[in-house]
Formats: structure tokens, C-alpha cells, sequence
């Protein structure tokens, strides 16, 4: 037994500390210096999937069914495994267009439809309810462990008054409406219960490792020691083993794990801090295996508690689910017992805070204030700050969601296993999925199909688990669960049509989703969707596409800057309304907040940005509200798409000239700098050492010269690209005979050859009509393949053939030499500019830019210029001018 | 969303868990055996979650070339 006085105060006191953490962090994200910008930290924020569900009841569960315990755990593996592709899509979405809940996602994806964000809350509230009821109770019953002697439970105060539980609701809620409500936040964003949570996160973990560390260790002999003595009992052996004599085990096994999986991404709690606090996307990748590492950890101890009680214990003396107070409180390890609640109140408030922070963010932008701007008196209230209002709202969702789970706890709270009460929220809220998936990948998905989707998840799941579970409380008669409602036998809630066998948490599953599934499908492909969802529809599936600077607005209408300004100012508060206006008019690159042209990018800024404040359909309503709009029709929408796609392609096509002209500049300089490094280097070895011998100078100064020769040479070739590339050079056309041409480009090599003992020799026709060209340009291409040809062919066996043939159509060049060639797979890239094919000779003594400006030069004149070789067999340069 | 080694890494993987998590894998470690003093179903249960997780970290860690 622990002192009540002592136990509330350390409870306070580590409440206290949760609170400091959340200021700090506060204040670290106000400095711009965020304390949680680390995947790590995204990753322990995740683990406020770990409620006291996890804490308390992982242990009863798995007292009473073995490893049934791990299918709520295996699930999550499996759903971070897809999360880097899943996940990461959702926050891309989310980020993109400023979607702040599950409700405000699922709304928006289906042509922002205020109805489907309504009945998304709804769903979510009825079924989070029991989810809060079930930390309210892991929080009264370990409280009354703690405090009674061992056994014993908590007497039911006569007066509503007197009863802890409830103060207990209200001082949480009053703790979440401090730590989330403090301020309104465009994009919902808390960084400092980030901070709490992860921080929760750690002290949950490291108390339930000790608990498990203790009895494992020192209550027992070890892992082995606590296996082994269950092993020899045989009411305890069969715990070990999968099959408890439940019939469909594995369906059931799949059951929990898929229930689990869909969970972790679709409660609130989890799409707050996965989605909406997600501080950079690309945490996600480390977070992905950190998060089921920590589930992992958490649970290693589940089953040596949980036979270490039933062996210390006995079977049905105390609670399972109290095992992790009872066993150190029996052996007089009272503090340790005082750190093990402390860790369960640390879950329990971690999972209350973000989800009641998440419902109540639901509850005021897609359920209270749609039905509030439908009200005619709000509406022409135009003038006013709405931002005291918002947050008002939300604190009353805040403490009426948990006044209604203590209400709820004290209906079937008492009846129920933890484990069975967290199970019915799971299942409600795996209902989004089919819509929020389907809408994530699939086009097709309607707001009706949507809708229908949903209503008939949630009226089976009503009716084939929440009533059944009230029923079994008492509160409901339990007749219609025994007979069937009326007597009609078929309609049995737990043997709906007869289908029985199953238990019911599957059965009802399988139906819920089943319905979902089928009505969202089937009704999505009933009709085609109006507009408006088709251009949602664009912007989720494809959103990795449209997130660059050219993505489509779909909208079109009149608008005036003022009407926007004042709009944004009501929801968001003045001060930061201006900034915001201040910086989209830098953005679109004008000075004055007063030349912000009204157009549908700047209506679809401010419709996004009051998104984050009041969810899109309500922002849809108040912009619609303000500027004179004009119908959207599905063909507008494909205009509008098409014109976004063509806007891409242009950009792209920019962006990749800009590209092109980076590397060029980049070769040219790192051409100039090869000669200029060798003549800096001889000249400052001349200058450093006066005595060189005459000899070596005259050497050096040759090469210096050559250097510089090879210097303008490249600039003349830059200077001249530049010029034909940008359509600025001179052409002097004439008519010219090509053997002219040739001829000339041959006299001048001639010389070159002979020292060098290469055959040169020219083939030309008797006659030859003449084209009309620039001739100096001409021998400019002929001389390139002949210096080229040199440059390549053997010193003293080399041969060069130049050959002009005559066609009707034009006259074709060839330049035939006997050297090393050109593999076939690099002929593409003896064109490119700066690329020197790498050959065994290692001659790098060319610009580079020789044979592009030949090809450009016969590209002008309506010709092509290719090269016909292969390794080892000589190359063959050949053009062709047309007549 | 199937293009790059990262996502097909993803989604085999996936499909490994799903398998091994489920009939008839799963019958695998349902023997009345004991390593190292643990029971093999819970054991067999944590080196499969174990090694999913070590595959996971593989694929998100090593950046692809």
C-alpha cells in the first residue's frame, strides 16, 4: 500500500514535468531552434500508439490468452513496412494542402464535402469514446491497486461529487487545453506535445522495462526460469501455444493483425503526430523501423509478467491487468510500483492529450463550424475576430470528449476487459479506411461512394460490436443479442445472417468492412464524379507530380484582394494575416500587399490557408462566400489540367537548357584552366630559377607558346558555338565546288602529313555541280576531320583517304583513316561538346569542340555528320550536304 | 509508386510479413519445443518481428545508387 497523498502528489508532480517539457518546447520552436526536428524523436512521438492499453492490458491479455497479446503489435510492422510509400504520400498530401485531421483529408479528397467531414467526426467521436473511457479506468484501478490492500477494490462513491475519476477527466482536460490550445495554429502544429509525448514515450518504455527486468530477474530466475515453471503447470502450459480451442484461430489471428495495422495509421492520435506534426517527410525513413523497434522493446516483458503473476498469484485472485503494480507492491517494492503508475499515467495521458487535441480540432472545423457558417445571423456578422471563437470551440469539444469517455466508463467501463474496450475503437476507425485509401490511389472514388462507404461501415459496426458490448454491460437488454431483435433470428448481431462461428470482434470486422468496401466501390462506379471531386481527385492520387511550381488551381471567377485580406484576418488574427499577405506578395514577386493580383492562385492561397484553420469544406464556404465564382465543369477541369501540364513542359524544357548551360560553362572553364595551370607552372619555373640552362627554356617557351596558341584556339571555337548555337554567326554563301573545297583543305595538311609520314589521298569525281554555301566554312569541317584523322593514325604507316562522292540529291564527304577507332557505343559521344573519346594513344590535344562546330556548321546548310567505325579498324568521318 | 528499388524492396518485404505472420507459416513455431528455455512459439514470433526489423532499416538506410 502507497499513501493516496503520495501517489497523487507524484502523479502531479510528473504531470508538472510533462508541462515543462512542452514549454521548453514551445519556446525552442518560437526561437526557430526546434527540439523536435529528428527522426528519433518523430519515432517516440509515434509510440503514443502505446496507451495503457498496452501498459496494463497487454499483460492481461496476455494472461488469459498467451501470445494473443502480439497481433495489436505485428500489425504496425507490417503497416510501417508500406509506410515510406503510404505515409509519406498522406503527409505529402497533407503538407501540400494544408489538411489538419483524418476528417478534413477524407472531406477534402472527396470535392470538400462538409457532409463527409460531419460524418467522419462523428464516427470518430462515437468511436474514441470507449478508447478514452479505457485510460480513465487503467488509471482509477491502478490508482485503487496502489492504495487498497492487495485485492481489494475500489468502493463506487455514493455521490457523483465525490468520485476521483471525474476530477481526474477535467484535470486532463484542462492539461490538454493548455498544452494544444494555447494559441491558434494555421497548420495545427504543436511542437511542444511533440516534445511531451516523446518525451512520455521514454518514461513509459524504461518503467515497463523495469517492472518486466524485476520480475524477471528478481522475483524469478530469468526468462527461463519463469517459462519452464508455467511449462509445468498445465493450466498455464497452453498460454505458450497458438491455439487457445477458439475455433477460425488464424482468420482471427489476421483479424487483429489487419485491425491493428489499418489503426496505427487512421486513429486520431496517430495521424496527428504521423501526419500533421511530421516536421520534415524525410524522418519517415528512419522513424519507420525505430517505431516497431520500440514496440518491440515494450513488449519483450508482456509475457514473463504476465506468467510471473499468474505463478505469484495464482489463477483469478488478482487482476491480470494489474500485475505490473501488484507484483513489486507484494514484495514491498513500493517505489518501484510508484514508477510503474507513473509510467501507465504517462500513457495514459500522452494518448489523451493528442487525441482529444485531434477530436477536438475535428469537432470544431468539420462539424461545429460548417453548421455554424450555414446559420444565417453568423453569416452577416461579417466584421469580427473569429480566432477567440475558434479556440473556444475547442476547448469545450476537449472537455466534453472526456466528460463523455467518463461518462462511458461508467456505463461499461466496469464490465469490460481493457483490451476489449480498445479493440471497438479500432475497429470504428479502421472504417476510413476504404475511403481515404481508395481516395490516396484511386481516381474513381465519388464523394456518394464515399459517403454510402462509410455509413454502412459504421451503422454494421454499431450494430454488430457497440450495441452487443452496451448489451453485455447490462444497460441495453441483452435479449436481441440472445434471439435477435423482434426474434428474427437472422438479424442476431453477433450472427449477422446467420454467419456464426466467428468471434465477434472479426465478425463484426469482416461485415463493417465488407459493406465499406462494396458500397464505396459500387457507388463511386454508379456515377461520375461532378468537378469539383474530379480535380480533387487529380491533386491526391497524383500529388508527387503536382507539388512543383506549375501545379493547376482549379478555379475560376472574380475576386478582390480586400474581400480575401478581410476574410483571412477574421480566422487567422490580423497580425499574422498581413505577414501572410506580405510574404505570398514577395512570392509572386510584386512589393505592396495593394498589387497582389486577384487571380485563382492567390483565391486557392487563401482557401488553403484557411484550410489549416477551419478545414477545407468550411473554407470552401467562406471563400465561395466573399468572391463571385463561376461554375466548374469537368471539361474546365481537363482544360485546366491540360494547361498546367503544358506550363510543366515548357518549365522543364527551360530547366533543362539551363542545365545544359551550366555544364558548358563548367567544361569551358575547365578547359582554359589545363592550358593555363601548365603555362603558370613553366613560366614561375623560369622565374624561380634564373640560371636555367638556355636549352630547356627554349623547350619550355615552346610549350608556354603552344599553350596559348591552344588558348585561343578554344576561345575562337567558344566564341564561334556560341555564335552558331544562338543563330548570330555571318554566313557568306556562294556557290562552291566541293573539290575545291577539298582540295584546299588538303594543301594545307599536306605538309603536316609528309613529316609525319602519313599517305594522304583524295578521290574525286571528274565533275561536280555547285552548292550553294559558305566556303571557308566548309574547309573549316574538311580541315577538323583531317587534323582529327591525324591526330589518330600511326606515326609512319598512317593513311588517309578523302573521298567526295556525287549523288542527285547532294554530295556526300568521306574521311577514311587507318587508325585506332571509335568502339560503336561511343560514336554518340565524339559529337558532344568537350568529349574526347579516351583512346590508347592518350591524345588529348584537341578542344573538344572541333567536330560539334563541324556538325553544327552542316546542320545549318540542311546536311548530317556521322562516323562509321569500330575498335581497332580505323574510323570514317563522312558528311553529307544536300544540293 | 513502383518505380525504385526502395519501394520494391518495400513491398516484398511486406508481402514476406504478411506471409509469415499468417497460416500456414505461422503453424511453423507451434511446437511444444523450448530454445534456450523460451518456448519456440513466443520466441520464433520476436526473431521474426526482429529480423523484419532489421530488413527495414536495411532498405531505409542504404540509399540507393
Amino acid at each position: 500500500m502507497v499513501a493516496p497523498a503520495l501517489v497523487v502528489g507524484v502523479t502531479l508532480a510528473y504531470l508538472l514535468i510533462l508541462f515543462a517539457v512542452a514549454y521548453f518546447g514551445d519556446k525552442r520552436a518560437e526561437a526557430g531552434r526546434s527540439v523536435i526536428a529528428s527522426p528519433w524523436v518523430y519515432a517516440l512521438s509515434m509510440a503514443v500508439y502505446c496507451t495503457a492499453w498496452t501498459y496494463f492490458g497487454s499483460v492481461g491479455r496476455a494472461a488469459n490468452a498467451g501470445v494473443w497479446f502480439l497481433p495489436i503489435y505485428l500489425g504496425p510492422m507490417l503497416a510501417m513496412i508500406l509506410a515510406w510509400l503510404v505515409v509519406r504520400k498522406m503527409i505529402r498530401i497533407a503538407k501540400t494542402y494544408r489538411i489538419t485531421s483524418i476528417a478534413d483529408f477524407v472531406a477534402s479528397r472527396y470535392g470538400k464535402s462538409p457532409l463527409l467531414a460531419g460524418l467522419v467526426t462523428l464516427i470518430t467521436v462515437v468511436g474514441i469514446v470507449p478508447y478514452m473511457a479505457l485510460q480513465l479506468k487503467a488509471i482509477a484501478s491502478g490508482y485503487a491497486v496502489l492504495t487498497l490492500p492487495l485485492g481489494q477494490s475500489m468502493a463506487t462513491p455514493a455521490d457523483w461529487w465525490a468520485d476521483g475519476v471525474l476530477y481526474m477527466a477535467l484535470a486532463l482536460a484542462g492539461f490538454t487545453i493548455v498544452f494544444g490550445t494555447r494559441h491558434l495554429d494555421s497548420s495545427e502544429r504543436h511542437e511542444g506535445m511533440v516534445a511531451a509525448i516523446a518525451f512520455e514515450s521514454v518514461v513509459k518504455l524504461l518503467a515497463f522495462l523495469l517492472v518486466g527486468a524485476f520480475v524477471t530477474y528478481g522475483m524469478f530466475g530469468g526468462m527461463g526460469d519463469i517459462f519452464s515453471q508455467a511449462l509445468a503447470q498445465d493450466n498455464l502450459k497452453h498460454l505458450l501455444a497458438f491455439d487457445q480451442g477458439q475455433p477460425f484461430a488464424y482468420s482471427q489471428w489476421f483479424t487483429l493483425t489487419l485491425l491493428a495495422m489499418l489503426s496505427v495509421v487512421f486513429l486520431p492520435r496517430q495521424f496527428q503526430v504521423m501526419v500533421v506534426e511530421n516536421v520534415d517527410e524525410r524522418h519517415l525513413r528512419r522513424a519507420v523501423w525505430v517505431f516497431p523497434l520500440y514496440l518491440l522493446l515494450i513488449n519483450i516483458f508482456v509475457l514473463p509478467i504476465a506468467l510471473g503473476g499468474l505463478l505469484y498469484f495464482g489463477v483469478d485472485t488478482v487482476d491480470p491487468e494489474t500485475f505490473v503494480l501488484s507484483l513489486p507492491l507484494a514484495q514491498g517494492y513500493n517505489w518501484l510500483a510508484l514508477v510503474a503508475f507513473v509510467g501507465g499515467v504517462s500513457a495514459a495521458t500522452g494518448m489523451v492529450v493528442v487525441e482529444a487535441i485531434a477530436v477536438s480540432t475535428m469537432v470544431c472545423n468539420d462539424l461545429v463550424m460548417p453548421l455554424l457558417l450555414r446559420t444565417r445571423r453568423f453569416g452577416e456578422r461579417s466584421g469580427g475576430d473569429l480566432t477567440g471563437l475558434l479556440l473556444g470551440i475547442r476547448r469545450t469539444a476537449i472537455v466534453l470528449i472526456l466528460l463523455l469517455g467518463y461518462v462511458y466508463f461508467h456505463l461499461a467501463g466496469n464490465t469490460y476487459a481493457l483490451v476489449s474496450i480498445g479493440l471497438i475503437s479500432f475497429a470504428a476507425v479502421a472504417q476510413f479506411a476504404p475511403a481515404v485509401l481508395g481516395g490516396m490511389y484511386w481516381k474513381g472514388g465519388t464523394r456518394n461512394g464515399a459517403l454510402a462507404g462509410l455509413l454502412a461501415g459504421f451503422v454494421l459496426w454499431t450494430y454488430t460490436l457497440m450495441l452487443p458490448s452496451l448489451a453485455k454491460s447490462g444497460w441495453v437488454s441483452a435479449n436481441f443479442l440472445e434471439y435477435g431483435p423482434l426474434g428474427i433470428a437472422w438479424l442476431k448481431p453477433e450472427a449477422f445472417l446467420g454467419l456464426e462461428g466467428m468471434d465477434n470482434l472479426s465478425h463484426a470486422l469482416f461485415w463493417s468492412l465488407f459493406a465499406n468496401i462494396s458500397a464505396y466501390v459500387w457507388v463511386s462506379l454508379w456515377q461520375r464524379p461532378a468537378a469539383r471531386e474530379a480535380s480533387q481527385a487529380l491533386l491526391f492520387v497524383d500529388v508527387f507530380q503536382r507539388t512543383s511550381v506549375a501545379h493547376p488551381v482549379f478555379w475560376q471567377g472574380q475576386a478582390k484582394v480586400t474581400d480575401l485580406l478581410h476574410l483571412t484576418g477574421r480566422f487567422l488574427g490580423e497580425a499574422k494575416t498581413e505577414r501572410l499577405f506580405a510574404d505570398y506578395a514577395q512570392q509572386v514577386g510584386v512589393y505592396d500587399i495593394g498589387q497582389i493580383p486577384a487571380d485563382a492562385k492567390l483565391v486557392h492561397f487563401v482557401e488553403t490557408q484557411l484550410t489549416g484553420a477551419i478545414g477545407s469544406a468550411s473554407a470552401r464556404v467562406m471563400v465561395a462566400s466573399v468572391v463571385e465564382e463561376e461554375a466548374l465543369e469537368l471539361d474546365d477541369v481537363m482544360r485546366i489540367l491540360e494547361e498546367a501540364s503544358e506550363l510543366r513542359v515548357a518549365l522543364e524544357k527551360l530547366k533543362s537548357l539551363d542545365h545544359l548551360k551550366d555544364d558548358f560553362m563548367s567544361s569551358v572553364t575547365h578547359e582554359l584552366r589545363t592550358p593555363l595551370t601548365s603555362i603558370r607552372a613553366l613560366t614561375e619555373m623560369m622565374q624561380d630559377d634564373p640560371e636555367m640552362e638556355l636549352e630547356q627554356r627554349q623547350q619550355f617557351l615552346g610549350i608556354v607558346v603552344a599553350e596559348t596558341e591552344r588558348l585561343s584556339r578554344l576561345v575562337n571555337q567558344v566564341l564561334d558555338m556560341a555564335k552558331i548555337e544562338a543563330g548570330h554567326a555571318e554566313w557568306h554563301n556562294s556557290d562552291v565546288d566541293m573539290r575545291e573545297i577539298v582540295q584546299q583543305a588538303v594543301n594545307s595538311v599536306a605538309g603536316t602529313c609528309r613529316e609525319r609520314g602519313i599517305a594522304l589521298q583524295t578521290e574525286l569525281p571528274p565533275q561536280l555541280a555547285p552548292l550553294r554555301a559558305d566556303a571557308d566554312r566548309l574547309v573549316q569541317v574538311v580541315l577538323n576531320l583531317l587534323s582529327n584523322a591525324i591526330k589518330f593514325v600511326p606515326e609512319g604507316s598512317g593513311k588517309i583517304d578523302v573521298r567526295v562522292r556525287d549523288s542527285a540529291a547532294g554530295v556526300t564527304v568521306e574521311v577514311q583513316d587507318n587508325g585506332i577507332g571509335i568502339a560503336p557505343d561511343k560514336h554518340a559521344q565524339v559529337f558532344e561538346k568537350f568529349r574526347q573519346v579516351e583512346n590508347a594513344a592518350g591524345s588529348q590535344q584537341g578542344t573538344g569542340l572541333g567536330l560539334p562546330i563541324s556538325r553544327q556548321i552542316v546542320e545549318h546548310f540542311g546536311g548530317r555528320m556521322w562516323l562509321a567505325s569500330q575498335a581497332g579498324r580505323g574510323a570514317c568521318f563522312s558528311f553529307f550536304l544536300p544540293r | 509508386m513502383l518505380k525504385g528499388m526502395t519501394s520494391q524492396r518495400l513491398l516484398a518485404l511486406f508481402a514476406a510479413g504478411v506471409v509469415l505472420f499468417n497460416f500456414p507459416l505461422l503453424m511453423l513455431w507451434d511446437h511444444e519445443v523450448q530454445v534456450w528455455g523460451i518456448p519456440l512459439f513466443p520466441l520464433g514470433l520476436f526473431v521474426v518481428w526482429a529480423a523484419l526489423i532489421a530488413a527495414l532499416a536495411w532498405v531505409m538506410e542504404t540509399r540507393e545508387g
